[in-house]
């Protein structure tokens, strides 16, 4: 654990050479195939995308996600303090209660999404790899010197997920209650093959599954652990952002910039209902006027015809007129036929509204479609 | 029959002033999992290194460039229904288009099998 500031400047932090993540001797000797992502190298895929994917909707997947924030926040006055950066009521977030929420800019544009869960030491906040030290900065900023933010940069975060996470990782995990007292968004601390962990009932793929945070000296041991049980197996990346895509989960610098908002991105869930009367945080005002007054465009899921798949920046039409921007787009594994997410005009947000998209030079037929596209099918 | 190879990681096997082309095995494995190939027109012309053919896999778009210039007089039906035949049969049943050759000179700036393997061995 060491105490903010850990950034490296950031001119300097562009031209320092990817960095390695704890497990990256383990995922070169599991077959991963490694590239640069959010400034570390990542397994983008072992066996194939295709394959990872479908063997996480129907057994259980392992993500090394070490890349992202794990911040701890603690001191005199943490929750008024914390309320202040955040749009979170934590008034009504229990301990051991994992919750979303976003970090806004003062025109309440989107700076990150995350997970906050309440610890019995502080509120644990877990933030995206690329923008973790930008978060940082811009959370020191806006706390309290007398509140304190840990970077806990000596731990490691892997997800388990899939119909069968529970089954594999219940053999390994102890705790003061058993691992089945975790429902969604609940976490708590186990022991896990001899190493403490907090593990939470979360994740990024619409399956039920576990997020699993513990030191990274002791990752490498877990991992193997884990993958030594028949229902699971290391997947990389790819099959990590066709899961999020077909569960309609959107992605930071993606799917949510700071030219979006909490309102248009279609997150609304993630402003606390005393939030959204009471204001109080950056950018508070914009969020207020545009729960009143709703928006101009919506986030929104697009089903398309034929094989070839919609991608990032593809425009989007209804009839001659341009309404909008694909953000993510690929082929689904699962429904074997391309979707997407984009913004478009408001009024066009209806479920099966015929829209075009442009690829290429053609225009392919596309739906507007409910998300997620692929049922959750997290445990309650 | 002779096979030859380009830098671009497609093959090309003529036979007289006929060309069958497609993407090597190395490509494939480097693109993944292949979801649908976006073939040239039956009939079009094209120019040695245009961008003719597009390869979709889950995780992006690739271009397939034509290694000869001439005119396309088939292509691989059977990869609208089943686009992995590019993975599975790189150097045989997934091929893309046939083409006549405009300029047999053309194949002079290709590698064969031997110069290709260690090419891809370099990089």
């Amino acid at each position: 654990m060491s105490e903010y500031p850990v950034t490296p400047d950031e001119d300097e932090a562009e031209d320092l050479a990817p960095l390695t993540l704890p497990l990256d001797a383990w995922h070169q000797t599991q077959g991963g195939r490694m590239v640069e992502f959010a400034g570390y190298m990542m397994p983008v895929q072992y066996e194939g995308i295709m394959a990872e994917h479908l063997w996480t909707r129907e057994n259980a997947g392992l993500f090394d996600v070490s890349h992202m924030g794990q911040l701890l926040v603690s001191g005199e006055g943490v929750e008024a303090a914390l309320e202040t950066a955040l749009p979170i009521d934590l008034s009504t977030l229990k301990l051991g209660t994992v919750r979303y929420s976003l970090l806004l800019d003062d025109e309440g544009g989107i700076l990150d999404d995350l997970m906050v869960a309440r610890w019995p030491g502080g509120l644990y906040v877990v933030v995206n790899g690329a923008t973790k030290w930008d978060d940082i900065g811009t959370l020191r900023e806006l706390l309290p010197d007398d509140v304190t933010l840990n970077h806990l940069d000596d731990r490691a975060l892997l997800a388990l997920q899939g119909p069968k996470a529970f089954a594999a990782l219940e053999r390994h995990a102890s705790g003061e209650y058993p691992l089945s007292a975790l429902t969604f968004m609940k976490g708590g601390q186990f022991t896990l093959g001899g190493v403490d962990a907090w593990i939470s009932r979360s994740g990024y793929t619409g399956e039920d599954g576990f997020e699993i945070s513990i030191p990274a000296d002791d990752v490498e041991a877990v991992a193997q652990l884990l993958c030594g049980e028949p229902e699971v197996k290391p997947i990389g990346l790819g099959a990590r952002d066709s899961l999020r895509l077909e569960a309609g989960l959107p992605l930071y610098g993606h799917d949510l910039s700071p030219e979006t908002s909490a309102v248009d991105a279609d997150l609304k869930f993630a402003i606390n209902k005393r939030r959204r009367t009471e204001g109080g945080f950056p950018g508070s005002d914009r969020v207020i006027r545009d729960f009143a007054d709703g928006t101009a465009r919506r986030r929104i899921g697009l089903t398309l015809e034929g094989r070839m798949a919609a991608r990032e920046g593809a425009k989007v039409f209804n009839n001659d007129q341009e309404v909008g921007i694909v953000t993510s787009g690929g082929f689904s594994p699962s429904l074997q036929h391309p979707i997407a997410m984009a913004y478009v005009d408001a009024a066009l947000v209806a479920e099966g509204t015929a829209l075009t998209i442009e690829m290429r030079g053609k225009r392919l037929d596309a739906k507007v479609a409910a998300m997620p596209f692929v049922p959750h099918r997290y445990h309650r | 029959m002779t096979r030859y190879f380009s830098e671009d990681h497609e093959w090309i096997e003529v036979e007289g002033d006929l060309g069958t082309v497609g993407i090597t095995d190395y490509a494939q494995g480097q693109l993944g999992d292949i979801t649908f190939v976006e073939l040239p027109a039956e009939g079009s012309t094209v120019g040695k290194g245009d961008s003719v053919s597009v390869v979709d896999s889950v995780k992006a778009a690739s271009d397939v460039y034509t290694p000869v210039s001439g005119t396309v007089t088939e292509v691989n039906g059977a990869l609208a229904d089943t686009p992995e035949l590019v993975n599975t049969e790189a150097d045989t049943g997934g091929w893309l288009f046939r083409v006549t050759l405009s300029d047999a000179a053309e194949l002079g700036g290709l590698m064969d099998e031997a110069a290709y393997k260690s090419y891809v061995e370099s990089l």
